[in-house]
């Protein structure tokens, strides 16, 4: 996390330093960026839910997406990874590179895309089948691997998910017999066996008790040194805690993109104070 | 002043809570009533069944049991009178022995078979029967049974001189007489049978000669019209069968095809949009319309045989599609968006979402669509009328080109026969065996989705 400066530290400054423009504020610029956003606009049925949308998503670090519900930071996610594909009403411009590389270029093949281009969702929603299988299943659609070699790597995945403990005496259980929480990590580590390089997170929390969330947003944290992680949250408390950088959406538009600790200290705007202080829902 | 507003405000809310008591009676009686009303019509409506089903066994059970004779057949040379069946020659050809062993055939089908049952008759009732008395007589046993006598000689002619104990089906008349079924006090020009017939046949039931057995033949024999008391359920059967391998074949896979293309696969567009409706006004077109396109199709254009099974069961195929497709899209439907999105979520293509989670988890809706789409069609009658499947055909068919008729339609057959007396019963014994069709097939529906749904 890069070094903030001192005078961005302190909290009593004064309401005038606080601009009302409408942004967007765009407090860094990562050297080495994974996912570039570039002019992203996008309509489901004619209604747009993001407009002309700029935004560079920093490699192996968090990134945080806030803002209030209706402002299109699901959208964004959901482009990340062409989930819009399967709905035909939306409608999109701009473009989206991982790595350098147009993610909408006819070349790309989607589902290799969305093998880089992780997703979890807030709702656990494990396939119907063992653990194991779970963890497997991944790796089966690719096919063309021994058993042991699978053996190795659903251990390592279920490993990195901080599972394995819990869950490595009872591989062939179902896997809707673990707890909500066990299930959200269990598809945190379906998708990492299949070796993403990025990981979206749709409020992987929302649905979880403290616990639980707590053992999330530590997982989180200790993913980053191997991926690239973007998590959207409602929960300012966890952005905070996890995120390295914080995008405020509203309306549809980047209002305030910042390293989380500048902009939970010191926002720019009017607006993400407001919200972030909670005087705007 | 104050405390008159308190005053007030206490007689306010006193008046309140006696509305809101009022109100609570008001709304619980009306609860009350409703349940009643939802517990009477169930109560009617279990009532109807139970008299529907009562009725139709009341009816229907005596049939599966049939009065028959145990004779002593003697297989008397002097009436059979055939050579030895003849065996392949070293050195003959197949076709020239297969000629030769025709021959006898006819030979054997010659002999007077009736001979015999006359003779074993005669010695039971231990009298001489005159040559006037011989048409009484013969009104005993069902006319069916002196080509099942002939039958029984050539698979084993080894019988020739043996005297063996047979069950013989006795008349539909006699089976009527003896089971009480027509009015004994009526006078003889209203019986079916002859006063000397009614006299034997109830010497012979008193010794145990006339005996209510098992009715084999109403499984195994197909139906017949000149020998009523042998008529069977066979032919039909077979046809329904035959019927039902098709449509499970041809509906079940298009149909779940269709359903999986249009819900995961096909654009939205107007004309996606059109062929959906059309399905859905499909599912409603009365039957018979179902009928007349097969005979315009298959019979006149396509010059598929009349009466045959194969065209029956497109025919039930085309009118089983949409109610498969629409089960099985809604089925589709019902599984989460979520178990969509995490097998695309890790990469996997939309072939093998639709296939690896999609399908099996819709698998119970979809069988148990299927079966209820198939189970509907096995019961249909209107729409077999129509391409020639009401015609009488006395064979067991061995193939789907065979004529043959159905199940439902030998219902129908034999509810217009017009010795009521006699095919009233066989009517409702035919309806028990479709029941229990439709029952098993239901049946295996529901055993089919628990199956499937609590894999996990």
């Amino acid at each position: 996390m890069p070094e903030l400066p001192p005078s961005l530290l302190s909290l009593d400054r004064p309401g005038s330093a606080l601009s009302n423009s409408t942004g967007p504020i765009i407090d860094f610029a990562p050297d080495a960026s994974c996912l570039d956003v570039e002019g992203l606009s996008l309509a489901y049925g004619g209604k747009p839910a993001l407009r002309d949308l700029t935004l560079r998503v920093p490699r192996q670090r968090v990134t945080a997406f806030i803002g209030p519900s209706g402002c299109g930071k699901s959208t964004l996610l959901r482009a990340l990874n062409r989930l819009h594909d399967l709905d035909e009403t939306v409608s999109r411009q701009g473009s989206i590179r991982l790595e350098g590389q147009e993610i909408h270029a006819p070349e790309v093949a989607v589902d290799e895309l969305r093998r880089r281009v992780g997703m979890v969702f807030q709702a656990p929603n494990p396939f119907p089948m063992s653990i194991y299988e779970n963890v497997a299943f991944g790796l089966r659609l690719q096919g063309g691997m021994s058993r042991r070699r699978m053996n190795d790597i659903v251990e390592w995945a279920l490993e990195a998910a901080a599972l394995w403990g819990e869950v490595k005496d009872r591989l062939r259980a179902s896997a809707w017999s673990l707890s909500i929480g066990q299930q959200q990590r269990l598809v945190i580590a379906r998708t990492l066996a299949v070796r993403p390089e990025v990981l979206l997170l749709d409020e992987p929390a929302s649905a979880l008790d403290p616990i639980s969330t707590l053992k999330i947003e530590e997982l989180i944290r200790s993913l980053k040194s191997q991926l690239t992680l973007v998590l959207v949250t409602h929960n300012m408390q966890q952005a905070a805690r996890v995120s390295d950088y914080t995008a405020f959406l509203h309306d549809g538009e980047l209002v305030e993109y910042a390293p989380t600790a500048s902009l939970f200290t010191n926002p720019r705007l009017a607006r993400t104070e407001n919200y972030i202080t909670g005087r705007m829902a | 002043m104050t405390t008159l507003t308190i005053e007030a405000r206490e007689v306010r809310r006193r008046e309140r809570l006696e509305t809101i008591e009022k109100s609570l009676d008001r709304r619980h009686a009306k609860e009350r009533r409703f349940r009643r009303m939802g517990l009477a019509a169930v109560t009617t409506g279990m009532v109807l069944v139970v008299i529907l089903f009562s009725s139709i066994l009341m009816r229907g059970l005596p049939a599966f049991w049939q009065a028959t004779f145990y004779l002593d057949i003697h297989f008397d040379p002097e009436v059979v009178q055939v050579e030895a069946r003849p065996v392949q020659e070293a050195g003959e050809r197949a076709a020239d022995f297969r000629d030769r062993d025709l021959a006898w055939q006819s030979q054997v089908g010659l002999v007077n078979w009736q001979q015999l049952i006359d003779d074993a008759l005669e010695a039971e009732l231990g009298e001489e029967i005159e040559a006037r008395q011989t048409r009484d007589l013969r009104a005993l046993v069902t006319s069916g049974e002196r080509r099942a006598l002939r039958d029984r000689f050539i698979d084993d002619p080894s019988l020739l001189g043996e005297t063996k104990r047979l069950k013989l089906l006795a008349s539909a008349n006699v089976d009527v007489w003896i089971k009480g079924n027509i009015d004994r006090d009526l006078p003889d020009a209203q019986q079916q049978l002859s006063a000397q017939t009614r006299e034997w046949a109830d010497a012979l039931h008193e010794r145990g000669v006339i005996r209510n057995a098992f009715s084999t033949a109403l499984f195994l024999n197909p139906d017949s019209r000149s020998s009523l008391a042998s008529a069977g359920l066979a032919g039909a059967f077979m046809g329904s069968l035959f019927m039902m391998l098709i449509v499970i074949v041809l509906s079940v896979p298009i149909g779940v095809a269709s359903a999986v293309y249009l819900e995961e696969f096909a654009p939205k567009n107007r004309l996606t949009d059109l062929i959906e409706i059309n399905i859905n006004n499909l599912a409603a077109v009365p039957s018979i319309v179902f009928g007349l396109l097969g005979a315009a199709i298959f019979i006149g254009y396509l010059r598929l045989p009349l009466s045959a099974p194969l065209v029956g069961g497109l025919v039930l195929t085309l009118m089983t599609l949409p109610t498969i497709i629409i089960a099985t899209r809604a089925s589709l439907r019902s599984i989460p968006p979520s178990i969509r999105q995490a097998a695309l979520g890790i990469g996997a293509s939309r072939i093998q979402t639709v296939f690896h989670h999609v399908l099996p988890l819709a698998l119970p809706g979809i069988l148990t669509g299927s079966i209820l789409g198939v189970a509907q069609a096995l019961g249909e009658t209107a729409p077999l009328l129509l391409i020639g499947m009401n015609a009488f055909v006395s064979n067991v068919p061995g193939s789907p080109l065979d004529q043959a008729t159905a199940l439902p339609v030998q219902i129908y057959l034999w509810q217009g026969n017009e010795l009521r007396n006699f095919f009233e019963a066989r009517t409702s014994a035919a309806i028990i065996v479709l029941l229990a069709l439709m029952l098993s097939l239901n049946a295996l529906a529901i055993w089919l989705r628990k199956k499937f749904e609590t894999r996990w």
